[in-house]
């Protein structure tokens, strides 16, 4: 390699660098600071300003705090319940909107993309009024096990919610990737014996499944970190989620301690990771398919 | 099974696909549809398979009316251009794939599939999936799918057409072998006239939707019914030219600017006397030799065994084959005989044939 080659190969690599390090700096202070009692910059310090104060208490929350493994679980059953409700209703629907010709197709594609650039906190006070009236219906409005119904202040009445704006999205996501399936693949499973339902489950799904694998991680971690429509939601503390728990540390009367809350935030982030690990390979995964050219 | 075709409509909105076609294929016959892109031949197709709705019309099996019939239960065995294998499957489970929607008994699938795939040489391929296959092994494996169901018709959807040219020449003789031993009525839609000429027992030639003809491949060459099928059948394609035939001493002449050739009088006399016409001679008879018209020698093509000499009479263009021995060169001056025993005439607005009714 000529000089001339490494400068060309060191340039973008430098400028990556540069651009990268306040993203790098600002993870290494969050995990810096959960275990210190403060910091100065980067360096964790202790109470005289010294370099040391070295401790797990920010931790501590773990197994001294009750409420933090209820608000976890609390948030994992919403992400889950959002995350079953967008693939399933998205993946029926955007099948629907690829394949079949049904009056009204254009004007609901349009119509949903419309819908999805509505910020969800002007519609607000409409949909308390609506989850209100939904409490009223018997059982399912707040007499479910385990999710509580899909009224006001229910983990269900929440993940509702959020199924319904997260389905412009989710419905567009899954409608192209059911565009780049093959007519002729859908036409041979129908001559093979398939119903069309059939067709939907057994050919056109698997053959997608790194748009599914994509759409279950934004949603599931759109649900997991969700904060605004569960915190306006859900008053009930033993049902709240961890970004209101995190929001309730904060409060304007005590002094707020930010290592704690960093402590948090990663114990926040760690399913997160456990989910990336076991969806990359569909995410990543180069379509291997069993067509070539022809549509 | 006998597949019958009547007055088969389909419209696309305003588009007309298929246009009124009427068509009977015998059990056991090989029947190629053959057009141009956009002539409606995969539409007819898909419409037998029962993919698509028929406009109007019926569409007959045996002598039942299927129009209505959902494909699953035509027991149709397709074979697609682009192989349509099911991607997450691995070869056994896409021939057995049918069957097991049949609920067949697992000793059934095992047999049928490894018989299918003993015949079309795909045996030590069971555990693979159709991404780690080579074109050609994907297009046996695709085949092999149509023909472990057994079903009662074969349809094809130009399925050499993503083949490199030499796996297209055997897979084609292998088919048509394959056809014959297992005696299934089967329909094969290409654009390729060289496959439908060479596999099919019968032609169907579709232009715009009209069935322009139905016979087998001689007569489709030698008695082309209109200008189309006389353009799009053989290759080299035929030369047509503007010409006049005169009678004249009891002989008929073909006659324009530059040409001036004899015919035969009972082709000849069936286009005399109709001012200008349509005159059609394949390359294949048309020589170079030492006498006749002269013209300029303008491409030359070799084509291997023959070379393909585009030669200018004047300012008619003439498509000769030539021994390569000859050692044309553009540029030289050639004498071409015509061998006008295969003339072929044409009305220049009908564009039907003066000869063939």
């Amino acid at each position: 390699m000529t000089w001339k080659q490494r400068l060309g190969n060191a340039v973008p690599v430098i400028l990556l660098t540069i651009l990268t390090i306040p993203v790098v700096a600002g993870y290494l202070w969050i995990i810096i600071s959960t275990f210190s009692t403060r910091t100065y910059g980067l360096v964790p310090v202790d109470r005289e300003g010294k370099f040391g104060g070295l401790t797990l208490r920010n931790w501590a929350f773990l197994w001294e705090d009750k409420q933090i493994w209820n608000v976890t679980l609390n948030t994992l059953l919403l992400a889950v319940l959002l995350t079953a409700g967008v693939l399933v209703v998205s993946a029926m629907a955007g099948y629907a909107l690829s394949r079949i010709s049904f009056p009204g197709r254009k004007a609901f594609l349009g119509g949903t993309l419309i819908l999805h650039a509505f910020p969800s906190v002007t519609l607000l006070i409409a949909i308390y009024f609506i989850l209100r009236q939904i409490s009223k219906i018997p059982v399912l409005g707040k007499g479910l096990p385990i999710i509580g119904g899909f009224g006001y202040n229910t983990i269900g009445g929440v993940a509702l919610v959020m199924v319904a704006l997260q389905l412009p999205l989710g419905v567009w996501l899954m409608k192209g990737f059911f565009d780049n399936v093959s007519w002729d693949m859908e036409r041979a499973a129908l001559i093979d014996g398939c119903s069309r339902l059939r067709v939907w489950w057994e050919i056109m799904l698997p053959s997608i499944r790194p748009g599914i694998a994509a759409l279950a991680i934004f949603t599931f971690i759109g649900g997991w970190g969700a904060y605004l429509i569960p915190y306006t939601f859900i008053t009930a503390q033993e049902r709240s989620t961890i970004s209101a728990y995190l929001q309730s540390l904060q409060g304007d009367t005590s002094p707020v301690n930010y290592s704690r809350i960093a402590a948090i935030g990663i114990f926040q982030l760690i399913p997160v990771l456990i989910f990336f690990i076991f969806t990359q390979e569909y995410l990543l995964s180069i379509f291997s398919g069993g067509t070539k050219g022809g549509t | 099974m006998k597949v019958k075709l009547e007055d088969l409509s389909k419209h696309f909105g305003s588009v007309v696909a298929v246009d009124g076609i009427n068509l009977e294929v015998r059990d056991g016959e090989f029947v190629a549809l053959l057009g141009p892109s956009g002539c409606g031949k995969t539409t007819t197709l898909l419409m037998i398979a029962g993919i698509y709705k028929p406009t109007q019309g019926e569409i007959r099996f045996d002598e039942r009316v299927v129009n209505h019939l959902p494909p699953k239960n035509r027991n149709i065995g397709m074979v697609f251009q682009s192989y349509a294998l099911y991607p997450h499957m691995t070869v056994f489970e896409n021939l057995t794939f049918p069957m097991r929607l049949q609920k067949a008994p697992r000793q059934k699938m095992k047999e049928r599939a490894e018989s299918v795939a003993t015949m079309l040489g795909i045996g030590d391929l069971m555990d693979r999936r159709p991404g780690q296959l080579s074109g050609g092994q994907q297009q046996r494996v695709a085949l092999g799918r149509a023909l472990a169901k057994e079903p009662d018709i074969l349809l094809f959807d130009e399925p050499l057409s993503n083949l490199d040219a030499r796996l297209r020449l055997s897979m084609r003789g292998e088919i048509k072998r394959l056809q014959l031993n297992l005696g299934i009525t089967s329909i094969y839609v290409t654009h390729d006239q060289v496959e439908a000429m060479t596999m099919a027992d019968r032609i169907a030639v579709l232009n715009g939707g009209l069935l322009e003809a139905y016979c087998p491949p001689n007569e489709l060459y030698d008695e082309p019914r209109t200008l189309f099928i006389a353009n799009f059948v053989g290759n080299p394609p035929m030369n047509v030219w503007s010409a006049e035939v005169v009678q004249e001493n009891g002989a008929y002449h073909m006659r324009n600017k530059d040409l001036d050739v004899l015919v035969p009088p009972e082709r000849g006399q069936k286009a005399a006397g109709r001012g200008s016409v349509l005159a059609g001679v394949r390359p294949e008879d048309i020589s170079v030799s030492d006498a006749g018209a002269a013209g300029e020698v303008y491409i030359v093509e070799p084509l291997g065994r023959d070379d393909l000499v585009n030669v200018n009479v004047g300012s008619t263009n003439v498509n000769v084959l030539a021994d390569p021995e000859l050692g044309l060169k553009i540029g030289d001056t050639v004498h071409l005989r015509f061998n006008t025993r295969k003339v072929q005439f044409f009305d220049p607005t009908t564009e039907r044939s003066l000869l063939w009714a």
